[in-house]
């Protein structure tokens, strides 16, 4: 038998035996324990595997990394804080760095502000669910995908070339000269340009999660704020807006999660280049293109301690509102 | 303080007729009832006066203003939702203050009402609270509170005690009423329930099918509903209805049914005369049925006891008159038991008699 065809076998029968085998036995073990031991015992017991899987995949990787950030290229040696030194003390990182932050802003601003503005909108539509879809389809593209469509997009020829590009295109046809999109780094303009197919991809994941959240206000608060004197604008800005809150907190934090992770837009529109490097393309490049494993390890310690205050927020807001409910 | 005219007003969704060339004029200071069972237009009628549904047809004034095309918030009411619609983000302090708040009332004037009306309403120790830490009788005081602060010229009722369990419903019928009495502000109060509309109406606009059926005091609706509807509506337990064929004519007429002859009340004799057809519908309301003999003019019908439900005051006897189940409530010393054979005392005096076509009640004459 082909041994592909053995280890699939052994993965999908296997991995549920070892578990029920576990369970079994965890609960034989536990009959021989007295009255009062055996229910502060069993969570933990069941818990047991997927505390180990965490420790194995996720704690041990965490703690290598952390160790690994501190060391000398090769590993052979360790060099203190050199490798955090270096990442904050020259141009190329700290322009990662500025990017990182403006696809953090922007990306956030735009998904969350046109995603509420078309929820609010398809809100009082007939055709709700197929412009909802419509924008919402774009998530489904892969990253890759999305950026060679943006390329298309984006792209220049130099002239006398024919002019493909849409937006060159476009410019073509009221007769002004070709751009070079994704080449211009003023005011980080290209980097912006690169957050907008991320936001194109995003925005309808927003939408939909806050227009959810918009038709589970009952629709007497809205009633009750206009009989009780209240401007559409004021409805809105007191009414609506803080009762969407928590939903604007999520969407909010998952989208700077997407901003700090972004890295396939960039290595396939520019390769990083023309000043569009961000923070964890930074990352693969020192692993790969410089084999220098300790930048890179101390590049992913310095995105997950940037991660770690927005994801505490999001707990915290998480348990107010589960206190409240 | 103001008055509210509905003058022809009408209002459809698309084909669907929900309030049909309504007309009605409720005075200022006085509290009107809107009565029917669900689907009939009250709740749209009310949510007309709030600015919150648009009018289709007709002119709809507050004061002597009208306010078809004026938006809820310029119109000076205050409206009690269903839901009771409190702001879940805003503690209850906050929640009086709103409307005042967006009016830019000075702050210290904020102040003293909400704690004034805090004080009407007894919450004055929970301002500090959010809605959800409330229960639900507190919840709908809050509601009634937010209304009462603003001052309105109009206060308008949706199904305000719905949420609420028997006992507390009412209690808080009589605060209402109290409160209206104190206030002497116009109210608009939406119900289905016919003992609320009763208890606490000064009049009440009975209404069904899009339709203004009868309005007048509690106890005109009750001694002369219009039609059959209103005669069925208002009252609990409902009124009986017979259908019955007029035979003879004169000092003879007699309505007649299966095993029954009722002499026609002599104040019916020349209402019958303009009805063609000569089939009508008796009501008798179940409080005036009894197995004794009656102090007015009556006439008698054997029945047998099918159901007896005491009460511990009054009996409710479920008896069969010509082939319909007909409630009659007894004093509960008659003791009567299921089976029984009675002698059932009908009072010509306080039966109506309706146009089976038309189901109008017929007038009677003095004679």
């Amino acid at each position: 038998m082909d041994p592909r065809l053995v280890t699939a076998i052994i993965v999908v029968v296997g991995v549920p035996a070892v578990l029920v085998g576990y369970i079994w036995l965890t609960e034989q073990a536990l009959r021989l324990l007295g009255q009062r031991l055996r229910p502060r015992l069993r969570p933990w017991l069941w818990l047991a595997p997927a505390l180990a899987f965490l420790a194995v995949f996720l704690v041990y990787p965490t703690i290598g990394t952390f160790v690994r950030s501190l060391q000398n290229k090769a590993g052979t040696d360790f060099a203190g804080l050199d490798n955090y030194a270096w990442f904050f003390g020259n141009d190329s990182s700290l322009i990662a760095l500025r990017n990182s932050l403006i696809w953090l802003v922007v990306l956030t601003a735009i998904t969350v502000g046109i995603g509420l503005l078309v929820a609010l909108f398809v809100d009082r539509v007939r055709y709700e669910t197929v412009a909802k879809s419509v924008i919402f389809v774009p998530l489904a593209i892969s990253m890759v995908a999305a950026s060679v469509i943006w390329t298309f997009m984006y792209d220049y020829r130099t002239p006398p070339d024919p002019q493909v590009g849409t937006l060159n295109a476009l410019l073509g046809t009221a007769g002004i000269a070709p751009v070079a999109w994704v080449q211009v780094s003023d005011f980080a303009f290209n980097t912006i340009l690169l957050v907008i197919v991320m936001a194109w991809m995003w925005t309808g994941f927003a939408m939909v999660i806050l227009s959810a959240a918009l038709k589970g206000i009952n629709p007497e608060l809205l009633e009750a704020a206009r009989v009780d004197g209240a401007t559409e604008a004021q409805v809105f800005r007191r009414i609506t807006l803080p009762l969407l809150a928590p939903t604007i907190a999520v969407v909010t934090t998952t989208m700077i999660i997407t901003a700090l992770k972004a890295f396939d837009i960039v290595y396939v529109m520019t390769s990083g280049n023309f000043d569009t490097q961000v923070v964890a393309f930074q990352m693969i490049r020192q692993l790969y293109d410089f084999g220098n494993p300790g930048r890179a390890s101390a590049i992913a310690v310095i995105l997950l301690l940037a991660i770690i205050p927005v994801m505490a927020i999001n707990i915290r807001r998480f348990r107010a509102q589960e206190a409240i409910r | 303080m103001a008055t509210v005219t509905f003058d022809h007003v009408t209002k459809k969704y698309g084909e669907v007729v929900a309030v049909d060339d309504f007309t009605l004029q409720i005075q200022d200071g006085e509290f009107m009832v809107f009565v029917g069972p669900s689907g009939c237009g009250k709740t749209t009628s009310l949510r007309m006066i709030a600015g919150l549904e648009d009018i289709t047809t007709g002119t709809l004034a507050i004061g002597d203003k009208v306010v078809n095309d004026i938006p809820p918030k310029d119109r000076d009411i205050a409206m009690v939702f269903q839901s009771y619609a409190l702001y879940p983000h805003m503690s209850v302090f906050d929640n009086l203050a709103f409307g005042l708040k967006l009016r830019k009332v000075d702050k210290k004037e904020i102040d003293r009402r909400v704690k004034e009306a805090a004080e009407t309403i007894q919450l004055t120790n929970l301002l500090q609270r959010k809605p959800k830490e409330l229960s639900g009788g507190q919840r709908q005081r809050v509601a009634l509170g937010r209304a009462i602060v603003r001052e309105p010229a109009v206060f308008l009722m949706d199904e305000p005690l719905s949420n609420l369990d028997a006992k507390l419903r009412v209690q808080t019928r009589a605060e209402i009423a109290r409160l209206h009495q104190r206030l002497k502000t116009t109210i608009v109060y939406v119900t289905h329930d016919q003992v609320e509309a009763m208890t606490m109406g000064q009049r009440i606009a009975v209404m069904s099918q899009a339709k203004l059926q009868q309005v007048g005091p509690p106890q005109e609706l009750y001694d002369h509903p219009a039609n059959k509807f209103v005669a069925g509506f208002i009252g609990s337990p409902s009124m009986n209805f017979l259908p019955v064929e007029l035979s003879g004519s004169g000092e003879t007429a007699v309505l007649r049914t299966d095993g029954l002859q009722i002499p026609l009340p002599s104040h019916y004799r020349s209402a019958v005369g303009a009805v063609t057809g000569g089939r009508f519908v008796i009501g008798i309301r179940p409080e005036h049925l009894d197995v004794a003999p009656l102090s007015g003019p009556s006439t008698t019908v054997q029945a047998r006891a099918d159901v007896v439900e005491y009460l511990g005051n009054e009996e409710l006897l479920h008896v069969e008159i010509a082939g319909t189940d007909v409630v009659a409530v007894v004093s509960a010393d008659r003791r009567v038991r299921p089976d029984d054979v009675l002698t059932v005392h009908l009072p010509l005096d306080k039966m109506h008699l309706f146009d089976a076509e038309t189901e109008l009640n017929l007038p009677r004459s003095a004679a």
